[in-house]
């Protein structure tokens, strides 16, 4: 039993270890540097990350503005609001969401929502809100705004089962006395987002995990394209998209190298965001049993 | 004036669960499109043929048999190695795991399951395909089972920390050593919620694509030997659904409506199972 716990650390010790070896090449070449340079030419070996951590820093942005009330108020409602008869089901709908694959939704992304922010949204957002920089540009349905959306689709149903566990981990007590005193539901469940806030704040910092890993569906929606622009509309790349979508042609050992570079810092960034988010849940579940993180 | 008052708090309170509900329906809702566009757009495009034959060039039919066979293959030897490893390290988590050691496996369990699935691909593709200098389904599996073992730890820990704490003294108190007491009281016990929970864990990684889009890359044939080229249905999904070809998407939806059914079967076969239970 003790060997098999142990795989897991050797695991992750050779995660980290094969990554950083075989970004040595570009670590030595460009430095720090690497992380800050704005250039990605792969056929004349310049290489600069921040177009890609850019994108991937917006487009999880982007998904947690959609996500974070959308996972609260789907939350508030199962725990505090809805009666257990109807919550069941409910909640089986929800964690089912999370269940299809990311290339499903990629797919899903590419011939129903692409069009639709094409046809739709993204002329009603250009007709009302087309004097900021985000709304303007070509409208394609393929870009930044496409990739955010559909990855708060993803992370909504995890930001979601934590908050609940999260709220249902809260004393019934809390509720009773407030009710008690008169409140009404409203009032009682924002007594019980106080008590769970910092719960809540690691179901987001979870989410947020989720999303700035998030592999397939964004790459077929975001447009693979490494450029900076103000315009939500625009295609644009992130880490984990430039990795699905060029590694398996990446001969050059350089190359190879600076996309393993980007690799080790998705999964160094991955890694600290979910520890975080671990130590925040955990401030909640302490002395109450254990708060589940899926 | 308190009357006032009394009625604007009330109805603040309907309005949030109003709110509140809304959120719930539209989450639903969007399941509920993304479902049955996938059963309208698949349905017409699925035949026999289809799930049999290997891909042809555009416009001559041809199929995803090969994709079949080869998620198939790979998530079975991902299961032959991932399921013993992961529920044996669960098994240690919840019987020996509250020292130090044991919370930092939990602790890197965790976070394990939280980093990128394409990161794995990466770490496999250093690991095993630059020295094999090709890929292979092995590679593919073996990435696999990496997703798929802190994720098999973690349920299989919670499932046997449900057993009762008197069943396991009362084991003890008529002499059983401890490890009879796990593997003959314990496991029996606990046995039904760790195989729910693998799976749980076949389901996720039958839908995973990233680890294995330049592990185990692709293949346009049958292929039995794991030492080579291996097609997936998922990877087969993202190269019909970026072609540029409407047959090609065609078959992207008929291959989704597969994977999906089937991921969909196993998630609501384990529901039925534990609903007695939680």
């Amino acid at each position: 039993m003790l060997i098999f716990a142990t795989t897991i650390l050797l695991t992750v010790v050779a995660m980290i270890f094969m990554m950083v070896w075989n970004s040595m090449p570009t670590i030595k070449q460009f430095g720090i540097g690497f992380l800050f340079g704005r250039d990605w030419q792969p056929a004349s070996d310049i290489y600069g990350a921040l177009p890609f951590i850019y994108g991937t820093i917006v487009s999880s942005l982007i998904a947690l503005i959609i996500a974070v009330p959308l996972s609260l108020g789907i939350a508030i409602f199962l725990v505090e609001q809805a009666p257990k008869k109807v919550a069941t089901p409910i909640a089986f709908l929800v964690e089912l969401l999370a269940a299809i694959p990311s290339v499903v939704y990629g797919l899903w992304g590419i011939f129903v929502l692409a069009p639709f922010i094409r046809n739709y949204l993204g002329v009603f957002l250009q007709d009302y809100f087309g004097w900021l920089p985000l709304f303007q540009g070509r409208l394609t349905g393929i870009g930044m705004l496409t990739g955010g959306m559909i990855m708060a689709l993803m992370v909504t149903p995890i930001i979601t089962a934590v908050v609940r566990d999260v709220l249902e981990v809260v004393p019934t007590q809390q509720r009773e006395a407030a009710l008690a005193l008169g409140a009404t539901k409203w009032e009682t469940t924002k007594i019980v987002l106080g008590n769970a806030a910092s719960g809540i704040a690691g179901a987001v910092v979870l989410g947020l995990g989720r999303a700035l890993g998030e592999t397939m569906a964004v790459t077929m929606v975001i447009g693979n394209s490494p450029q900076i622009s103000a315009s939500l509309f625009e295609p644009a790349y992130t880490i984990a998209s430039v990795l699905a979508a060029n590694f398996a042609e990446a001969t050059d050992s350089l190359y190879l190298s600076a996309l393993i570079e980007m690799g080790l810092v998705l999964f160094l960034v991955t890694f600290v965001v979910n520890g975080f988010a671990k130590l925040l849940v955990a401030r909640v579940a302490k002395g109450t049993g254990t708060a589940k993180v899926t | 004036m308190s009357e006032a008052i009394h009625n604007r708090r009330k109805f603040v309170s309907s309005i949030m669960t109003t709110v509140t509900a809304a959120c719930a329906i539209f989450a639903i809702a969007v399941l509920i499109l993304i479902l049955s566009y996938i059963a309208y757009r698949g349905i017409a495009a699925i035949n026999w043929e289809f799930i049999v034959s290997t891909p042809k060039p555009v416009g001559e039919g041809g199929g995803i048999g090969n994709a079949i066979a080869g998620s198939a293959m790979m998530t079975l030897l991902a299961s032959l190695i991932g399921l013993p490893i992961g529920i044996g390290a669960g098994v240690y988590l919840a019987e020996f795991g509250d020292k130090w050691y044991g919370n930092t496996i939990r602790f890197l369990s965790d976070t394990l399951i939280g980093v990128p699935s394409i990161i794995v691909g990466i770490f496999i593709y250093t690991l095993i395909v630059l020295p094999m200098q090709r890929q292979s389904g092995l590679a593919g599996a073996i990435a696999l089972a990496i997703i798929m073992i802190p994720i098999v730890a973690r349920t299989t820990e919670e499932m046997i920390r449900l057993v009762p704490k008197s069943m396991r003294e009362g084991a003890l108190a008529l002499g059983a050593p401890q490890w009879r007491v796990t593997w003959d009281i314990v496991m029996p016990a606990a046995a039904s919620g760790i195989a729910t929970g693998a799976m749980l864990s076949i389901a996720r990684i039958s839908g995973e694509t990233a680890p294995l889009l330049f592990t185990a890359l692709n293949s346009r044939f049958y292929n039995w030997y794991y030492d080579k080229p291996m097609s997936s249905l998922t990877v087969q999904i993202y190269n019909f659904a970026t072609g540029p070809f409407e047959v090609e998407h065609q078959m992207a939806w008929a291959a989704t409506l597969i994977l999906v059914g089937l991921i969909l079967v196993i998630n609501i076969i384990v529901r039925i199972f534990t609903r007695k239970k939680f």
